[in-house]
C-alpha cells in the first residue's frame, strides 16, 4: 500500500501538502519539532493513492513517498 | 630573447598573456585602453577569451567567476574605475580568488582628470573596499618593471590565492621604451588548481563554494584570521625595494612608481653635485618595505624628501610610520596630471644641504 | 515497498533549509537538484549564487557554488560559461537582485545569449532584508518602503522581466512559472531540465521566471500566499511561455 513518511525536522507546518492531497488524508497534526512546528501528518493511509503532489509542492523536501 | 619598443600598457598586456593569463574583462576608461585594445585580439591568438563588460563592475565580477575555476585572469582599469571594481576586488580578496587587477592611475579626485598622478595611494594599499582586507600591491616604475612585475603578479596571485593589485601610473602606461619581454609560460607548468577551483567537486564527492561570506561569525572571523597570517606572512618574506646609493648617504629621497624614478634621477644629479643623497623605492607597496626604512642610519640623517605626484600627500605618511617619526618629512609634491620635475627634487634637497 | 519519491541523492540530508515555512525558493532548490541529477551533470554544474534569500541554498543543493556580488550572477555566469564551455552554468537570482541592482548585467548577460540558464525568482519584494519594495512589486501591494502601496506615478510601474528578456534578439527560451502547488511546480522543473538541456546542446541562453510566495513580508500564511498568486500576482505576471525558439 502507498504511504506517505513526513519528516519530522524538514516539516515547516506550512500546509502546502494538505491543499495538494487529492484525497484529503493530510493535516497538521499535533506533533511539534524541534524548531516548534506542527508537523504534517497522514490521516487515513490506506487511501494514499502515492500521487506524490504532496511530496512535489513540499518546500522542504519533508515528504518520502512510498508505492 | 627578443628586446622590443613598446608602450607600457601594450607591455603589461603582453606580459600577462606570456604569464599564462587565459581572461581579461575590462571597460573603456583613459589612460588604460591600450590593454582591452591590445588584449582583444591578442587572447584569442592564445586559445583565451576576453569579454568587454557592460560596466567596471561588471567586468570585476566576470573575472571573479574565472579566476575562481582557475584560469590566471586579469582586469585593468584607472582611478574612477577602480572605485567602480572595488566590491568586486573585496569579493576577490575575501573568497581568495587569485587574479591580477591592474590601476594606471590617473589624477582625481572623481573623474578628475585623464592625466597621470598617484592619487590612489591609500585606496590601494589601505582600504580599496570596505571590510578590511588587502591586496599584494606592486608598483613598477619603468615600462620594463611594468612588465615584469605584471608577468610575476600571476605566480604571486597562485602562491597565495590573493588579488594581486598592480598600481602603475598613466605615464608608465604610456610611455614606450625598449623591453625584454618574458618568456612564454606554457600552461602545463601553471600550478594546478584541482585542489579548489569551483567547477570540481571534492574527492569526497561534496560540493565547493567559493565565497566570502561564512554562515557563522566564528567562520567569518577564521577567514579572516587566516588572510591575517596570510598578510603577517607577507610581511616576512616579501618586502621588496630598491636602495640606491644608501651607503654613504646623508640625504634620502624615495618615491614609488613613476616619482621613484624621478627621485632616482634627482639622485644622480645630486650625486653629480657632489651632494651624498639616496634613494629608497619601494616595489612592494603591501607589503610596505619597512625594512628598508629600518634600516637607515638615523644617527646621520635627520630628514626625507618624499616625492609623490598626489595632493595631499598619501605616501608619506606610510613613511612617516615606516622611519617612527624620527626623521622630518620633507614632501614634493604635484597633483592633477602635473608630473614631477627632476629638479624640484633637486631644489629641496639642496635647501637643505 | 520502493521511495517512489525523496531527496535527490546529492541534497544535504542534515540541514534542511533556511527558509520560511511555504517559502517557494526551497522547492526551486530541489526542482532544481532532481533535474541535475536527471540529467547526471551534477559535476560539471556550477551555480552562481546572489545576495539575498536566494543565496541561502548554496550548501543545501550540494552544487559547487560560486557566490556573487550582488546583482552581478548574470555577468559571473557569462564569463565563466564562455571560459568553460563543458560546464553547465546556472545563474540563480532573487528579484531585487536580478531586477534591481543587477539589471544591466542581466540585461546584457540576456543580450550576449551566452548559453547559460538564468532562474530568477519573483516574489515582489526584497524578502531577506525585510520586505522592502522591488521592482517587481505590485502597483498597490504594501512593501516596508512603499507603506501605503505600490504606486504608479510615484515608483513606476513594475518590472516584466520575462517579457523584457523575451523582446531581445538572442535569448531562446524565456518562460514564466509558479511553484506554489504541485501542477505549476511540474511545470517549472520541465522548464529548467529544458533550459539545461539547451546548455548542454549549446542552444543558448534560457530564462526562466518562477513566481514565488513570501509569506513573512506579505503578511499572509502560506495558503493564503499561494491564493494571491493565482488572484492577483499571475494577473500582472501572466504565466506561460513568453519565447521559445529552440
Amino acid at each position: 500500500m502507498p504511504k506517505i513518511e513526513v519528516d519530522k525536522e524538514f516539516c515547516k507546518s506550512c500546509g502546502l501538502c494538505t491543499v495538494q492531497c487529492p484525497k484529503k488524508i493530510i493535516k497538521i497534526g499535533n506533533v511539534v519539532n524541534s524548531k516548534g512546528y506542527n508537523i504534517a501528518e497522514q490521516t487515513d493511509e490506506s487511501q494514499c493513492t502515492g500521487c506524490k503532489l504532496c511530496a512535489i509542492v513540499c518546500p522542504d523536501m519533508a515528504i518520502v513517498v512510498y508505492k | 630573447m627578443s628586446k622590443e619598443f613598446i608602450k607600457g600598457n601594450e607591455a603589461i598586456a603582453e606580459a600577462a598573456v606570456r604569464a599564462g593569463c587565459r581572461f581579461f574583462a575590462g571597460y573603456p576608461i583613459t589612460p588604460q585602453n591600450d590593454i582591452p585594445e591590445y588584449l582583444s585580439k591578442r587572447l584569442f591568438e592564445v586559445g583565451g577569451n576576453f569579454i568587454q563588460g557592460e560596466s567596471e563592475v561588471a567586468s570585476v565580477n566576470m573575472v571573479f567567476g574565472v579566476a575562481a575555476t582557475g584560469i590566471r585572469s586579469m582586469t585593468s582599469s584607472s582611478g574612477p574605475g577602480l572605485a567602480l571594481k572595488a566590491e568586486g576586488i573585496s569579493n576577490l580578496a575575501g573568497a581568495r580568488v587569485p587574479s591580477v587587477v591592474v590601476n594606471v592611475a590617473r589624477g582625481g579626485p572623481a573623474i578628475g582628470t585623464i592625466l597621470t598622478a598617484q592619487q590612489d595611494y591609500l585606496s590601494a594599499t589601505k582600504a580599496p573596499a570596505p571590510g578590511g582586507f588587502k591586496c599584494f600591491v606592486l608598483a613598477p616604475a619603468t615600462v620594463q618593471e611594468a612588465a615584469d612585475l605584471v608577468y610575476e603578479a600571476f605566480d604571486i596571485a597562485d602562491k597565495y590565492r590573493t588579488p594581486v593589485y598592480v598600481l602603475a601610473d598613466g605615464m608608465t602606461g604610456n610611455m614606450m621604451e625598449v623591453v625584454e619581454l618574458p618568456p612564454m609560460r606554457e600552461l602545463s607548468e601553471l600550478p594546478s588548481k584541482d585542489d579548489w577551483r569551483v567547477n570540481k567537486l571534492e574527492q569526497d564527492g561534496n560540493f565547493r563554494s567559493i565565497s566570502s561570506y561564512s554562515p557563522t561569525a566564528e567562520g567569518l572571523q577564521e577567514m579572516n584570521e587566516a588572510s591575517e597570517a596570510m598578510y603577517q606572512q607577507w610581511d616576512k618574506e616579501e618586502q621588496r625595494w630598491e636602495a640606491f646609493m644608501m651607503d654613504d648617504a646623508e640625504y634620502v629621497v624615495t618615491g614609488y612608481g613613476s616619482s621613484g624614478r624621478i627621485a632616482k634621477s634627482a639622485v644622480k644629479e645630486l650625486r653629480a653635485q657632489g651632494i651624498k643623497a639616496g634613494l629608497i623605492r619601494p616595489i612592494t607597496l603591501v607589503p610596505f618595505p619597512k625594512d628598508a626604512f629600518d634600516q637607515i642610519d638615523y644617527g646621520r640623517i635627520k630628514e626625507i624628501f618624499v616625492a609623490e605626484m598626489s595632493i595631499p600627500a598619501q605616501y608619506a605618511d606610510d613613511v612617516r610610520w615606516a622611519t617612527k617619526s624620527k626623521l622630518e618629512i620633507i614632501s614634493v609634491l604635484t597633483s592633477g596630471g602635473v608630473i614631477l620635475e627632476t629638479e624640484a627634487i633637486v631644489d629641496a634637497v639642496k635647501e637643505r644641504v | 515497498m520502493n521511495v517512489v519519491y525523496g531527496s535527490p541523492s546529492f541534497t544535504s540530508e542534515v540541514m534542511g533549509t533556511g527558509y520560511c515555512p511555504g517559502c517557494g525558493h526551497g522547492t526551486v532548490h530541489k526542482l532544481l537538484a532532481e533535474v541535475v541529477e536527471e540529467l547526471s551533470v551534477r559535476e560539471k554544474t556550477v551555480l552562481c549564487y546572489p545576495i539575498g534569500c536566494a543565496g541561502l541554498g548554496g550548501g543545501w543543493t550540494n552544487l559547487n557554488t560560486l557566490s556573487c556580488a550582488h546583482g552581478r550572477a548574470g555577468a559571473v555566469a557569462t564569463a565563466v560559461k564562455k571560459t568553460n564551455q563543458d560546464n553547465v552554468i546556472i545563474a540563480y537570482q532573487g528579484d531585487g537582485d536580478l531586477a534591481a541592482i543587477g539589471m544591466a548585467e542581466t540585461m546584457h548577460a540576456a543580450n550576449r545569449g551566452e548559453n547559460i540558464t538564468v532562474i530568477f525568482i519573483n516574489n515582489t519584494n526584497f524578502g531577506m532584508t525585510g520586505g522592502q519594495m522591488a521592482p517587481t512589486t505590485l502597483i498597490g501591494q504594501k512593501a516596508t518602503t512603499s507603506p501605503d502601496g505600490r504606486d504608479l506615478e510615484r515608483h513606476g510601474a513594475p518590472f516584466k522581466m520575462a517579457e523584457l528578456i523575451a523582446k531581445l534578439e538572442a535569448p531562446k527560451f524565456v518562460g514564466r512559472y509558479a511553484v506554489h502547488d504541485a501542477k505549476n511546480a511540474i511545470k517549472t522543473k520541465a522548464a529548467i531540465k529544458k533550459g539545461l538541456q539547451m546548455q548542454l546542446d549549446k542552444k543558448g541562453y534560457s530564462f526562466i521566471e518562477v513566481l514565488s510566495v513570501c509569506p513573512t513580508n506579505w503578511k499572509k500564511n502560506p495558503l493564503d500566499s499561494a491564493k494571491y498568486i493565482d488572484e492577483v500576482v499571475s494577473k500582472t505576471y501572466p504565466l506561460g511561455v513568453y519565447k521559445d525558439v529552440e
